[in-house]
């Protein structure tokens, strides 16, 4: 379990290379931004992901944690439409940016064809890589790399599953990719 | 981590001398910052952000040279036109560097700075290790160093540099343009990182301040592959990996040129064997003497002997690949 990344370690002895220099600017920031369609307008301390922000601020905890560090993919969302790994992106960054994540999937109660693909085709045991799966998958059917099993495992490859539910996330990618053609 | 303030550079002269200051760390893509200040590599007490700088929307070809604006995303340098026609091993490279979600993130002209995977480097507690604290000796010398160096180590560090666009871009001779407070400088993608013999404290030749504005590639290398080695078929680092680009008439090699990675501190050139690859035909037996030959000079640690023959082999299927009609 990870904790947020602004808790600070304990060792405060400059390491080399990290000159002992304080800075007089502030960390803390203002950032607006767009999440599943509503403004979103925060001040927040600058070492803050958006991965954190999704869950600790905005209490969208369907993004979830696994490695904190771009490994695994669970925490996969959408930013202008494509697919990246909330933990590895600051929330400052994100100014004027336009953020998806699984909350922001289905229309007016109706599931996202993704989502019904992955509960047609069984392609979770536990869930917790689930959102990220299927995020992932909605790029990767959005940039057209689902034409055989092969490519879309290739392009899926970011995203771990330790149930090991590969087969049947290929076949639930693949399933979604003709529903959405 | 620990606190920082965030400031966005309006222009590339701004951030220069932003990050000229000390203390100051350039955020691009974040995909290797944001671990840095994680695990303490980097503990900058500002981030200057110069991903939305208009330094790298752009691929474009002028004259014969093909200018890649360095903010550019992997994914959108591999998915261009030009790279594709042109440069196939780059666009391999990059298909195989990382996740298309870290590839959405990560920036061509980042992924070059990217530091090693020796987990004594990555260790979250305090190792030896002359990159992270310099002075204190290399951990990987007497430890594990199962993905560590052939090429090029000294005692005082034996890690490989793991960028596979960056085993590319050597391959195809490009160059790296940066600015910094005194104008700024050409590169060789060659001479960019650094050896152990040279300075084994740093990765690579940029100073503080220094920004890449620009990479170059000149011509085409169409009959181009790149193969990587590694221990599951997608997303992981290389044990090996070999970009080969080729010049052809017919199945006659008139030029090659190969570059090795994740057997040294740098991209690893193999000159010999380019020289005596030229006048070969594609699958005569010499070829394979030839590209042997060239690992003469490699001097594999106790763990990492196993990359020898994987090496050599990577670079002959990527010869063989690159040829391929």
């Amino acid at each position: 379990v990870h904790e947020p990344d602004l808790i600070t370690d304990s060792d405060d002895t400059p390491l080399a290379g990290s000159p002992s220099v304080t800075s007089r600017l502030p960390s803390t920031a203002s950032v607006e931004l767009s999440i599943n369609g509503d403004a979103v307008n925060a001040d927040v301390d600058t070492r803050l992901t958006l991965l954190d922000f999704l869950r600790e601020r905005a209490h969208l905890t369907g993004t979830k944690k696994g490695c904190n560090r771009g490994e695994c993919g669970t925490c996969t969302v959408l930013v202008d439409g494509r697919r990246v790994n909330a933990c590895m992106i600051l929330i400052t960054a994100l100014a004027g940016r336009r953020v998806t994540t699984i909350e922001g999937l289905a229309t007016n109660g109706r599931l996202h064809p993704v989502q019904e693909a992955f509960i047609d085709h069984d392609a979770f045991q536990c869930g917790f890589c689930t959102p990220g799966q299927i995020m992932s998958a909605v790029g990767c059917i959005n940039e057209g790399h689902t034409a055989d099993p092969a490519e879309i495992r290739e392009w899926m490859s970011g995203n771990l599953c330790r149930c090991s539910a590969y087969p049947q996330i290929v076949a639930a990618v693949r399933a979604a990719a003709e529903a959405l053609s | 981590m620990k606190p920082f303030a965030y400031t966005r550079a309006a222009s590339a002269a701004e951030a220069v001398d932003t990050a000229s200051r000390p203390g100051v760390a350039i955020l691009a893509g974040g995909t290797e910052l944001l671990n840095w200040m994680r695990i303490g590599v980097s503990e900058p007490h500002e981030v200057v952000d110069i991903g939305h700088l208009p330094l790298g929307a752009e691929i474009r070809l002028d004259g014969d040279v093909v200018h890649v604006g360095p903010l550019t995303k992997l994914n959108d340098v591999a998915a261009h036109e030009l790279v594709g026609d042109r440069f196939p091993v780059l666009r391999q490279a990059i298909h195989k560097s990382a996740s298309a979600q870290l590839r959405n993130l990560a920036t061509i002209g980042g992924n070059p700075l990217q530091s090693t995977r020796c987990p004594y480097f990555r260790s979250e507690t305090v190792t030896a290790c002359n990159k992270r604290r310099p002075g204190s000796g290399c951990a990987a010398r007497h430890g594990i160093a199962d993905n560590h160096a052939i090429f090029g180590w000294t005692d005082d560090c034996v890690a490989v540099q793991p960028s596979d666009p960056a085993t590319a871009l050597v391959a195809l001779d490009s160059t790296v343009v940066t600015a910094d407070q005194n104008g700024g400088r050409r590169i060789a993608m060659r001479d960019l990182h650094a050896l152990p013999g040279e300075d084994p404290t740093v990765h690579h030749v940029l100073r503080p301040g220094e920004v890449i504005v620009e990479i170059e590639i000149s011509g085409a290398a169409r009959a181009s592959a790149y193969v990587k080695v590694r221990e599951r078929e997608s997303y992981e680092y290389a044990l090996v990996s070999a970009a080969v680009a080729l010049d052809l008439d017919g199945d006659l090699i008139t030029r090659a040129r190969i570059a090795v990675g994740s057997v040294a501190m740098k991209p690893w050139r193999l000159e010999r064997a380019e020289r005596s690859l030229a006048g070969m035909r594609i699958g005569s037996p010499e070829m394979g003497e030839s590209v042997r030959a060239a690992f003469a000079e490699a001097r594999p640690l106790p763990d990492s002997e196993y990359k020898l023959p994987l090496a050599q082999n990577a670079v002959l299927r990527a010869i063989e690949e690159a040829a391929r009609p």
